[in-house]
């Protein structure tokens, strides 16, 4: 309490709104998603309660969506949880190239910024990173907003029902693959890297039909990171 | 399900959801990493990245569609030679979401 007294307060304000402004793409993103998944939830029988609670403890945009398909289904509790953990694993690879950049970090925040890892927040906190911009409080902050517009979505969703807000005029679905778009590009320095964001992107979509569909996004960045220190070697022999 | 059976089914979907997002951070932040690991996860963001800008923009409905009607596909091409040219963020977001919804509105 006293460190944050000393502080000054406008630091505080600043820091809100710089996070605010970095997850604005962000918020755009899933607060639609997210009331789409609070309405699917409830339809498919999910308590509010438990609708809600699911974004607050999960927290993971394709992995709710998947599992509410499958209580619809009638699927038994355990597959559930499994399919969740193999939809979900590659979190696994982001926390590991992460993990450098957090080596100045106190390590009981560790657990706090980890569990709000998404793909989103990940690719924005990695290109801050590079940029040697690790604040935590904007990195956090960034993660919190993130969520709350996440939980905020998933319960107007649960709130209005069966009434299906249609967010395709607004644009709102293209928000998340713009910011992919963009975040991507920055990532694009030297061959070696092209070279396995291309790769990446072709298994992506070769490896579902293959009937890897739940593996896919995790099988094609391994594979494409390794490909990528292939071709670096190969580029170091010319 | 009963509500209490799918509160327990959440319990544990939160479980193996944190484990990964957690462990490799928690186990690698303060460690010299191997250099052939480093030099591997250096890979991990581009590559992440694409695969996931590949499933959006060219499988949005889960099955690849690279047919003139997929609009993002479109919306995409732009998006890409603006953040090329200017490493922006916020104006790639604006400049996709105007052409989806410009695109939706006057081609119906």
């Amino acid at each position: 309490m006293e460190q944050a007294l000393e502080r000054p307060a406008g630091n505080w304000a600043a820091r809100a709104r710089e996070s605010v402004r970095l997850a604005l793409p962000i918020v755009l993103g899933y607060v639609p998603v997210g009331f789409a998944y609070g309405v699917l939830a409830v339809k498919s029988g999910l308590s509010p309660a438990n609708t809600v609670l699911m974004s607050l403890m999960v927290f993971a945009g394709s992995a709710q969506l998947i599992a509410v398909g499958l209580f619809a289904a009638g699927a038994p509790p355990l597959s559930v949880v499994l399919t969740t953990f193999v939809v979900n694993l590659r979190h696994l690879l982001m926390s590991a190239a992460l993990a450098p950049h957090l080596a100045s970090w106190p390590r009981r925040l560790l657990p706090l910024f980890c569990f709000q890892m998404t793909d989103e927040t990940f690719a924005l906190h990695l290109s801050r990173f590079q940029r040697k911009d690790t604040e935590r409080g904007v990195t956090l902050g960034v993660n919190m907003v993130a969520q709350a517009a996440w939980v905020a979505g998933s319960a107007l969703g649960v709130a209005s029902g069966s009434l299906i807000g249609d967010v395709r005029p607004l644009g709102l679905d293209f928000a998340l693959p713009a910011m992919f778009i963009a975040l991507l590009c920055g990532q694009l320095k030297g061959r070696p890297h092209l070279a396995a964001g291309v790769s990446a992107a072709g298994l992506a979509l070769l490896l579902p039909r293959l009937g890897l569909g739940q593996w896919s996004v995790l099988a094609a960045t391994a594979l494409a990171a390794t490909l990528g220190i292939v071709a670096e070697s190969l580029g170091r022999k010319e | 399900m009963d509500q209490h059976t799918i509160f327990l089914v959440i319990l544990g979907m939160a479980a193996v959801t944190y484990v990964p997002r957690l462990a490799p951070a928690w186990l690698l932040s303060r460690r010299e990493l191997n250099p052939l690991l480093a030099r591997w996860l250096s890979y991990v963001p581009v590559a992440v990245l694409a695969a996931l800008t590949a499933q959006s923009v060219l499988a949005p409905a889960g099955s690849v569609d690279v047919a003139a009607s997929n609009l993002y596909l479109w919306a995409a091409i732009p998006c890409f030679v603006l953040a090329i040219r200017t490493k922006g963020f916020f104006g790639v977001v604006a400049l996709g979401m105007a052409i989806v919804a410009g695109a939706r509105f006057f081609l119906g």
